[in-house]
């Protein structure tokens, strides 16, 4: 039962998708990913994802951070204000940056329709990745260790770099790889701020769409069969850190 | 202690940049012009038709995918097949993949020109641009978040109760409904929960599959995109109000049900 449904929302469309990419023969699946139009969209996609996972793998851990060992009044509130972006329509998500970062901003900061509102979407959208799998960690990790540590006289720059660090490394990661998944597939939250220019502003998932509407649907599905492999390696990748920190944990 | 202030303020302040400001700033936008257009735009006949449509759609999509969910975690927790790696893999893979790839691989294959497309055709069945294209799309992406939940529960709850069970003579139906279901039972409340919002809240795939006909198989996250395209600035603005609320409600329950799992 769970293989037939598998197969029937999941593995027959996508074979369908790898059988279109495929119908040119390799140098039209090529030619399509290779077109002027086509690079720059995964060039800018692959470059913002990478910032956007960067300033995760900083901001995601200091909030985990602030989170289990900070206190102060309404933590429960951040706490649940994490999953806001999960929980937002990503429209939404990017209607709500347009809001305060858009032309009509109120506090005079417009950066609609540029590859910062890109980036800035992409960092609305993957912020709970990050803290969700740090946080966890960071709760489990015995504090006893950073005392000892500090008996030894390390400061808390050591502590941090020797002990704390990596312990979280396995989490950090694979939260990380998760960010710069969902960054590279993101459609709905960057569709009204980039302004989708050509060259600019188009992102990989934009120019898919772009590419249906114009009906074009062999070079989308080449471009898309790309992304399902960036996709599908990323997985991969998270499935090794977790192994790698089960296998750490048992030692 | 100033650099623990640092940390608390960098932090809070990020969140509040990123979220919190630009959230309120969307109920300022809805309600900026007043209560009454605010309450028209979004009782138009199309934003009620679009508000409907995905509710049906969820409410088809959440029982599905909620019992295929339970099934599937139970395979991969208990069951002894091969290839557990290639179905995790293929379970997590709506989570890391492009919506807008979800949309095209289904137009592929139940689109005019698709694999099954022309036989579809024929016998009348229509697919893409209608219902089912909406509801097989949102399957698709909001496919993971019950067995990711259930899973964990599975492992940690281990087997011995259910062996009890069993040498008590209880049968396998008896063992699950009385047992295993009871123990993961917050888990499949809260991956419901997750499944839900994903629901209500899909955009991506749906926009390749449905064809944007206002009024028919526009979901109310198109008619979002819709409303702003056409200059109705205000009514896109209120729509997103309603589905910000949603996603408030959801936030509400998932905090909740992580207490309860806590315990």
């Amino acid at each position: 039962m769970v293989t037939g449904y598998l197969s029937v929302i999941v593995l027959i469309p996508l074979a369908a998708l790898a059988w279109e990419a495929h119908k040119g023969g390799l140098s039209g699946f090529w030619d399509a990913i290779s077109s002027p139009e086509a690079v720059s969209a995964i060039e800018l996609t692959l470059v913002a994802s990478a910032i956007v996972a960067a300033v995760n793998a900083v901001a995601g851990t200091a909030i985990a951070w602030v989170l289990v060992r900070d206190r102060f009044h309404g933590k429960g509130f951040v706490n649940s204000l994490i999953d806001l972006p999960f929980a937002l329509p990503t429209i939404v998500a990017g209607l709500t940056l347009l809001a305060l970062y858009g032309p009509l901003s109120p506090v005079g900061i417009d950066i609609a329709f540029t590859r910062i509102a890109v980036v800035m979407a992409l960092l609305f959208v993957t912020l709970p990745f990050v803290v969700r799998t740090v946080q966890p960690v960071l709760k489990e990790l015995d504090e006893e260790m950073e005392d000892a540590a500090a008996s030894l006289g390390a400061n808390r720059f050591a502590i941090f770099r020797r002990v704390v660090f990596p312990n979280l490394l396995p989490a950090i990661l694979s939260g990380v790889a998760l960010a710069f998944a969902r960054a590279v597939g993101e459609f709905g939250s960057v569709v009204l701020i980039s302004g989708n220019l050509p060259f600019k502003t188009q992102v990989a998932s934009v120019f898919v769409f772009s590419q249906i509407e114009s009906d074009d649907v062999n070079g989308a599905a080449a471009v898309s069969v790309l992304l399902l492999v960036i996709s599908f390696v990323i997985l991969l990748l998270i499935g090794a850190f977790r192994r790698y920190a089960t296998r750490h944990d048992a030692v | 202690m100033l650099s623990r202030y640092l940390l608390r303020f960098g932090a809070l302040g990020y969140l509040a940049l990123l979220l919190l400001i630009p959230l309120g700033m969307v109920f300022y936008r809805a309600f900026e012009h007043g209560f009454a257009p605010a309450w028209d735009a979004i009782t138009s006949p199309e934003a009620v038709h679009a508000l409907w449509l995905t509710v049906l759609v969820a409410l088809i999509a959440v029982p599905l995918n909620t019992v295929f969910g339970v099934v599937c975690a139970l395979l991969i927790v208990r069951g002894h097949i091969r290839g557990k790696g290639i179905l995790n893999a293929l379970v997590d893979l709506p989570l890391a993949l492009s919506p807008v790839v979800v949309g095209l691989a289904l137009l592929l294959l139940y689109g005019r020109t698709g694999w099954l497309g022309p036989w579809l055709d024929d016998h009348g069945v229509q697919v893409v641009f209608a219902l089912p294209g909406l509801v097989l799309a949102t399957i698709f992406v909001s496919l993971p978040f019950v067995v990711r939940e259930v899973v964990p529960v599975l492992r940690e709850i281990g087997t011995e109760q259910e062996q009890a069970a069993s040498t008590l003579g209880a049968s396998a139906l008896q063992i699950f409904r009385r047992v295993t279901l009871p123990a993961i039972r917050w888990g499949v409340v809260y991956g419901v929960v997750l499944t839900t919002a994903r629901c209500l809240g899909e955009f991506g795939a749906v926009s390749v599959i449905s064809g944007h006909i206002a009024g028919k198989t526009e979901t109310l996250t198109q008619y979002v995109q819709a409303q702003y395209d056409g200059f109705n600035v205000p009514g896109a603005y209120a729509a997103s109000v309603v589905l910000a609320l949603l996603s408030v409600v959801t936030l509400v329950a998932m905090t909740a049900f992580r207490r309860k799992e806590e315990i």
